[in-house]
């Protein structure tokens, strides 16, 4: 009995419990509005469906938001990461738009480099402004994410530059093994982040940074190195996540790609219980920040929530969420629950004292 | 010695915005001193100060082009400033104008509020106002000549009255998805009531969702996703621009229907793209929103520099386009 209860209170304080409750009850309530709403079809050799386009829509999220968990593990924000995945996305659009075989895999392979390539060197002006020069994360990426989207407005000469190159469209409506390939390609990178920062002692160092900078100099880490190198990650991750988006729509809008994702990503990570303050980081619940992100917003679209209420909707499910994952509002619900059985012995006590 | 530590750093960072600092000064000075050999030219040529919004689309880009084009044909001096999706910059730049003493003052705002002190200085030296393509909401009309621009809410009806002829013969329901602009902008706004009014009159034509694709491509695919799965029978699309129905294309194709054909689709804008879809047959109908007014920008400059008087509304000259006058239409488009 007791163990049971042992039990149920280790899952309910698990602090990805929550975020798992919101999202089953998000799906049960689209299907309940309208039930084929989980059911999946096999169309044209791949499967079709609303949970579907939830995970084919949510990869770039993932993605962003993976690097945002590792800079934010070290007490730091990147909030140029929408700004860089329009100006990696530009880039290879551009480039394959004067191929003059938009087809060709090897146009569009360099394509890829060049956007990372950039993406790469404007982490690293990040990481030096953020590392070296000892700017504040948040004014030093600020820089970028106001920069950036003039820059990629610049690639494109503020028009949409619409593309058709097979190849590049693979990478956000491809599909491998039935499945949306932008999902296999955010998982991959997961699984490479994940690898390195929880079988190498890199998580650790990162979480030490992320603790206290300082201390961690002292005991030997290279702290700079290390703030340095989650700004690169997180702008490779916000590269490849702008080929998706551009990929989607096979077309490049220096304006629109990757707006406000900075803010999403960061509501993700959030979700995930890693902690604005750094030193923690659960790259799982990060995901799963990610896909409840995604469900959120199809689900106003499956259930025509109007558009002028649909913000609202969306606030009160994530102010929900943060609530209850909340420790000092959790507290007070669990406190209140076994007051009923525990005030009794706290009265006995003084009782006992006295006659002692 | 930590002092020094700490110390150093924020030195750096004032250096670094100091640097930022100086170098935003001097762009704006570079940005206002749109020319000093600047007055009123006795050689009787109109001198006409622009302030535009900025560059931030194709269609804005048209829109910059015609009026510098128009200015040259019509032999109007052209002074022309790019506010930068800013009102500082704006008000900064109209303030210049009336200092160089232009003839006629005109300018996209970039908000609606907050023009009434700059239009009143502008009264006050005797330069007229005109507004383009954007409205200012200034209770004192006095404060501008006219306002140059599209008509959304006709964009919308042109449209839905194009659709209520089209399916006239229709004996069942008419099941119309609508993916609207930017919620709370103008545009959707209008073009949303417009369309609305038009397809009142046949009761089969019926809205059965609505949403916001905020203009662009991928929201109007991510849109149009969920309401091909929410309704199985789909017959009429409606966009409020040319992009978002782009984004709705994909996800057509991809839910295996064929776009045109299956769904009709109507749009609004007729850019490039969005021409080319229609000539290839897969948009059916399209209410230009067009940003070439250029010539009639500086019609209305000379009339009202010699003191004519104009309509306090102009509407910029549009049309519609079929998939026939697409094909037509496509090799002159300008954007």
């Amino acid at each position: 009995m007791s163990n049971r209860t042992a039990g149920y209170r280790a899952l309910t304080t698990h602090r990805l419990f929550w975020p798992i409750v919101v999202l089953v009850v998000l799906l049960a309530a689209n299907t309940v509005y309208r039930p084929g709403f989980l059911s999946v079809q096999m169309r044209d050799g791949h499967l079709y469906g609303s949970l579907i386009d939830i995970l084919r829509l949510s990869a770039p999220l993932i993605l962003v938001a993976l690097g945002m968990t590792l800079v934010i593990a070290t007490g730091g924000i990147d909030l140029s990461v929408g700004s860089l995945c329009a100006i990696s996305g530009a880039i290879a659009c551009l480039h394959i738009s004067e191929q003059p075989d938009q087809n060709s895999v090897g146009g569009v392979l360099t394509a890829l480099a060049l956007g990372l390539g950039v993406a790469l060197v404007l982490g690293a002006w990040n990481g030096v402004l953020v590392a070296v020069i000892g700017i504040q994360p948040i004014i030093a990426t600020l820089i970028l994410m106001v920069a950036g989207r003039g820059l990629a407005q610049l690639i494109t000469e503020g028009q949409i530059l619409t593309i058709n190159s097979d190849p590049y469209k693979a990478i956000g409506v491809g599909h491998l093994l039935t499945l949306p390939l932008a999902i296999f390609i955010a998982l991959a990178a997961a699984l490479v982040v994940a690898a390195f920062t929880r079988r190498t002692a890199l998580g650790l160092i990162i979480e030490s940074v992320g603790g206290n900078a300082q201390a961690s100099r002292l005991a030997g880490i290279r702290s700079a190195r290390i703030t340095f190198l989650v700004y690169v990650i997180s702008a490779a991750c916000a590269a490849v996540a702008g080929f998706m988006m551009t990929a989607n729509v096979s077309s490049a809008d220096g304006n629109a790609a990757g707006l406000w994702v900075e803010l999403d990503a960061i509501l993700a990570v959030v979700i995930g219980g890693t902690s604005l303050a750094g030193g923690r980081f659960s790259l799982g619940g990060t995901i799963l920040g990610a896909l409840l992100i995604q469900t959120l917003t199809t689900t106003v679209y499956a259930m025509n929530i109007s558009p002028q209420t649909s913000l609202l909707f969306k606030a009160v499910v994530v102010i929900a969420v943060c609530l209850i994952q909340a420790p000092g509002f959790r507290a007070r619900f669990a406190r209140r629950r076994p007051s009923a059985a525990a005030p009794a012995p706290v009265t006995e006590q003084p009782k006992e004292q006295v006659p002692a | 010695m930590k002092r020094m530590r700490t110390y150093l750093p924020s030195r750096k960072v004032i250096a670094v915005l100091a640097a930022a600092l100086l170098a935003t000064g001097t762009a704006a000075c570079g940005n206002s001193d749109t020319g000093d050999n600047a007055g009123k030219g006795d050689d009787g040529k109109i001198t006409l100060g622009f302030s535009q919004v900025g560059a931030e689309s194709g269609w804005r880009t048209a829109n910059t082009t015609s009026i510098k084009e128009a200015a040259s044909a019509a032999g109007i001096e052209l002074k022309f400033d790019d506010a930068q999706q800013k009102q500082e910059n704006q008000i900064k730049a109209i303030r210049n104008f009336i200092q160089q003493k232009v003839d006629v003052i005109a300018f996209s705002p970039v908000v609606e509020s907050g023009w009434d002190t700059v239009l009143k200085e502008a009264k006050d030296a005797k330069i007229p106002v005109i507004l383009t393509d954007r409205a200012v909401d200034s209770a004192d009309k006095s404060l501008y000549k006219t306002f140059l621009g599209s008509d959304f809410v006709k964009e919308g009806r042109l449209a839905g009255e194009w659709l209520v002829e089209q399916k006239k013969a229709a004996s069942g329901p008419v099941n119309i998805v609508e993916l609207q602009g930017t919620t709370g902008s103008a545009p959707a706004n209008d073009r949303k009531k417009g369309f609305a009014e038009a397809i009142a009159a046949n009761p089969n034509l019926k809205i059965i969702a609505s949403q916001s694709g905020d203009f662009t491509r991928a929201g109007g695919k991510q849109v149009m996703e969920q309401f091909l799965k929410a309704n199985p029978k789909i017959d009429v699309l409606f966009a409020h621009n040319d992009d978002m129905g782009l984004g709705a294309l994909e996800a057509i194709t991809a839910a295996g229907k064929v776009p045109g054909k299956d769904i009709t689709i109507i749009t609004v804008d007729a850019v490039k793209d969005g021409m080319q879809a229609l000539a290839d047959g897969k948009f059916n109908f399209i209410a230009e929103c067009s940003p070439l007014l250029g010539p009639q920008l500086m019609e209305l400059a000379k009339k009202v520099h010699n003191g004519e008087e104009v309509p306090a509304r102009i509407e910029t000259e549009e049309t519609t386009f079929t998939q026939e006058q697409a094909k037509e239409a496509l090799p002159n488009r300008k954007y």
